[in-house]
């Protein structure tokens, strides 16, 4: 690709860190292609309520504005994390990585809120196609925020050991890629699946 | 980080750092790993194959007794679910793995532990599938797995066995697809630029980006199968408003390019092939390359001519009909690149050229008969039937196998250092193309005259009897010659001609080792000049155009450089591997399970806890 792949420093030794940050960008298009089937399968079954509620009966849409703004807010969070690491400033990278964490807690947090206001207003997964492929997708992507916050909280923790310093700039970015990723995902979510549908 | 300092001697000999079982669960050498996924591959093969030919007992008369419907049903599911996901996919694996750092000139792929894991993963997966025969019966609702059919519930646990294997094995296949691109994207030699890469290489590029794009769609399909099966959601149950169709949509998305997956590597070992015993530069290299791109990308636009029947609109039927007869054209181009590397050359009829040839012709009766498919109102009267059946068995098995067996005769003596023996060879290939051509052939005619797929028997009096009878004939007739391979292959083990590292006069750096190849595979990183570079490395061109060898011939014998730098065994992969494995038998049996799943999870947290912590290299030598 680059010269610098080319020539390698040291033949034989390639560069794990660049290699890793590819992997992370394949593996973000192979997400891509995941969330469009979860998305595509709750727009066909969007109107298909049967009996249960429908979107505009359950939605919330002042709550979930503030959440998702709460979420937007950690990529800020995750963006400064990235620039400490970058001047090698681990204690301010520290300090960020676990606002982000913190920030992907309260979006969860009140995702579980959310979904048992809906499970009161009579909405399930097994309540009608609507309310299986609602819960499959934002569920889905709750559990990706978890994931990104456990690696968030493993990274901070782990650097206070210095364990990982040598990589650890390249392991911010890479978790950086993936977080950002995770909330561009709710972006979408949250226009197509909620402002849509009400 | 250890550096490993070889010493002299090392070079002719791929030590391992450890021996015996030990050294094969914890290996990070992608040539071992290459060795496992192929030896699995066998063995599913032989499962596979055993499954076929009870299917052909039963079918070989009118009325037949041997199989109940109900283990026929399994029979057919677990035969298509095995051939595809545990015997093509890691057999093209095999030579990804063991061959794709050799041709790019690299020590080894970009994530050696990932790479195990992906092992592991398959290797689990594979083994639950195949044991849900003996826990309740083998999924029996088909390997497509139509909903609402594979969402009743009556049948206990049969299809979620099918759910969650398929979901595991495509785990393996998701995290290899990343490990490879980065590979070839990062860890060329100096001078391999993408277009110097060998074919086989691209077309492992290829797939790498059908399977990153395409399995996620079935995860999803099949996380929503699990779903309606064991917590009642109403995703594909159309009394309750979901849609069935959806079902097909999701499968076929995966399915159509995943029929890619399983033919690009038998092209791209033929593509590998063909030139070497032709003694010339494939024909149109780059037109081959850019064919198997646009394959990939319109791979993704034709699923659902899977899907004439379900009553699309006619829009969209003759919308892919039309993408269907196009995408024939990238894969009839190369069929007049192989045909013109051939044409002129000084042709060498050697076991894998023969494969190659083989595979040559009876893809072009499988791609003519897919092209009959393409359009919408024969297609009406071809689905469902035996027509089908020799289509798929044309492209798969006298494309896919024909040409991976190809692959194996061509790079055995590299991987093993000793020759198979060609008059054995010859009797494999020429029983296993009759065989073949006597099982698949008469199911044209069969399926032409209405016999349908997938029941259990037939009645007397239909016309169906004298050409059934003949294809169970030749299915036998296959399963003896492969037979001829295993005798093949234990007469090599035990008395073997030495190959020598390049017995072929081969054209690609992976002949540029010992074979086998040392534990780092190349004393030297080479340095890339051309396409073909070994063969250039051998040879110049006269001025009347013929080749003629330069003297003296390459140095091959090279120092091994100071730092080698090598991934250290690891346990941890396996182990996690296993953790999911243990994970999958709780889900299928909830909530019981749920005490499994738990155990489970610990194991493949322990697992992927020690492998992060782990360095990749450590001193233990």
């Amino acid at each position: 690709m680059t010269t610098e792949t080319l020539t390698p420093p040291e033949q034989g030794v390639p560069d794990m860190n660049n290699m890793r940050k590819i992997a992370m960008w394949v593996f973000l298009g192979s997400e891509v292609l995941f969330f469009g089937s979860l998305i595509t399968t709750f727009l066909i079954y969007r109107t298909r309520v049967g009996d249960g509620p429908s979107a505009s009966q359950v939605f919330d849409i002042p709550f979930t504005s503030i959440s998702s703004f709460i979420l937007l807010m950690s990529s800020l969070t995750m963006v400064l994390a990235h620039h400490a690491s970058f001047r090698k400033d681990w204690r301010q990278m520290r300090v960020w990585l676990l606002a982000t964490a913190a920030l992907g807690m309260v979006f969860l947090a009140g995702q579980v809120f959310e979904f048992t206001e809906f499970v009161d207003h009579g909405l399930t997964v097994t309540t009608s196609p609507f309310g299986s492929s609602f819960f499959l997708l934002t569920g889905v992507h709750g559990a990706h925020v978890a994931v990104g916050v456990l690696l968030l909280a493993a990274t901070a923790f782990m650097s206070f050991s210095g364990r990982l310093r040598d990589g650890e700039g390249m392991n911010v970015e890479i978790i950086g890629l993936y977080w950002h990723f995770v909330d561009i995902v709710w972006i979408v979510i949250f226009t197509v699946v909620y402002l849509l549908q009400v | 980080m250890a550096t490993l300092n070889p010493p002299r001697e090392e070079l002719h000999s791929s030590g391992p750092a450890r021996e015996g079982v030990w050294g094969w669960l914890t290996t990070t050498d992608h040539k071992k790993i290459g060795i496992l996924y192929g030896g699995s591959a066998i063995v599913f093969f032989l499962v596979g194959g055993i499954e076929a030919l009870l299917i052909r007992v039963q079918l070989a008369v009118p009325n037949g007794e041997f199989l109940s419907a109900d283990s026929y049903s399994q029979m057919f599911t677990m035969h298509a679910t095995t051939m595809v996901f545990l015997v093509v996919m890691p057999a093209a694996a095999a030579f990804t793995n063991y061959f794709l750092p050799l041709l790019i000139g690299a020590r080894d792929v970009a994530f050696p532990r990932l790479n195990a894991f992906s092992y592991w993963v398959f290797l689990f997966g594979g083994i639950f599938l195949t044991t849900s025969f003996f826990l309740g019966g083998a999924p029996d609702g088909g390997w497509f797995g139509y909903a609402p059919l594979s969402t009743q519930l009556n049948e206990v646990v049969r299809m979620d066995y099918w759910a969650l294997g398929l979901q595991f094995v495509g785990l393996a296949s998701l995290l290899a697809s990343v490990n490879f691109i980065t590979t070839i994207f990062a860890m060329r030699a100096p001078g391999m630029t993408l277009m110097r890469m060998p074919v086989f290489v691209w077309m492992a590029l290829v797939i790498n980006f059908l399977l990153l794009f395409s399995l996620p769609i079935i995860t999803v399909g099949l996380i929503e199968v699990f779903l309606d099966r064991n917590l009642g959601t109403l995703f594909f149950d159309a009394a309750n408003g979901g849609d069935p169709i959806l079902w097909q949509h999701l499968f076929w998305l995966f399915g159509h390019p995943e029929v890619y997956v399983l033919i690009l590597p038998a092209m791209g070992v033929v593509s590998e092939i063909l030139p070497t015993f032709s003694r010339k530069p494939l024909f149109g290299r780059s037109f081959v390359i850019f064919s198997g791109i646009a394959i990939g990308f319109m791979g993704f636009g034709v699923w659902a001519h899977h899907m004439f029947t379900a009553g699309l609109g006619p829009v969209a039927e003759a919308a892919f009909a039309l993408t269907t007869m196009f995408i024939a054209v990238p894969t009839g181009v190369k069929i007049f690149n192989w045909l013109g590397t051939i044409w002129g050359g000084s042709i060498r009829l050697a076991t894998p050229m023969l494969f190659s040839l083989g595979f040559i012709a009876m893809f072009v009766i499988g791609g003519l008969s897919g092209v009959t498919h393409s359009i919408a109102p024969a297609d009406w009267q071809q689905t469902d039937t035996y027509y089908v059946v020799a289509h798929l068995h044309y492209v798969l098995f006298g494309g896919a196998v024909l040409g991976l067996l190809g692959g194996l005769y061509y790079w055995w003596p590299k991987i093993t250092g000793k020759m198979l023996h060609e008059g054995l060879g010859k009797i494999h290939f020429w029983s296993i193309l009759v065989g073949f051509n006597l099982t698949f052939a008469p199911m044209h005619l069969l399926g032409l005259n209405g016999m349908p797929r997938r029941t259990y028997r037939y009645p007397e009096g239909l016309g169906f009897e004298f050409w059934n009878f003949l294809a169970t004939l030749g299915s036998f007739l296959i399963a003896a010659s492969m037979l001829v391979l295993f005798w093949n292959i234990y007469r090599t083990w035990r008395r073997g001609e030495v190959a020598g590292p390049d017995p072929w006069d081969g054209r690609t750096l992976e002949w540029t080792t010992s074979s086998p190849p040392p534990v780092y595979n190349f004393a030297q990183i080479p340095v890339v000049e051309h396409e073909d570079d070994f063969w250039h490395r051998k040879y110049t061109t006269s001025e009347d155009g013929t080749s003629v060898a330069i003297d003296p011939p390459p140095n091959m014998d090279l120092e091994p450089d100071a730092n080698i730098h090598l991934p250290s065994p690891s346990f941890y992969p396996a182990l996690a591997a296993a953790g999911m494995f243990v994970i999958l038998m709780g889900l299928v049996y909830l909530p019981w399970g749920l005490v499994a799943v738990g155990a489970g999870f610990l194991a493949t947290m322990w697992g992927l806890f020690g492998w992060s912590m782990e360095p990749l290299t450590r001193e233990d030598h």
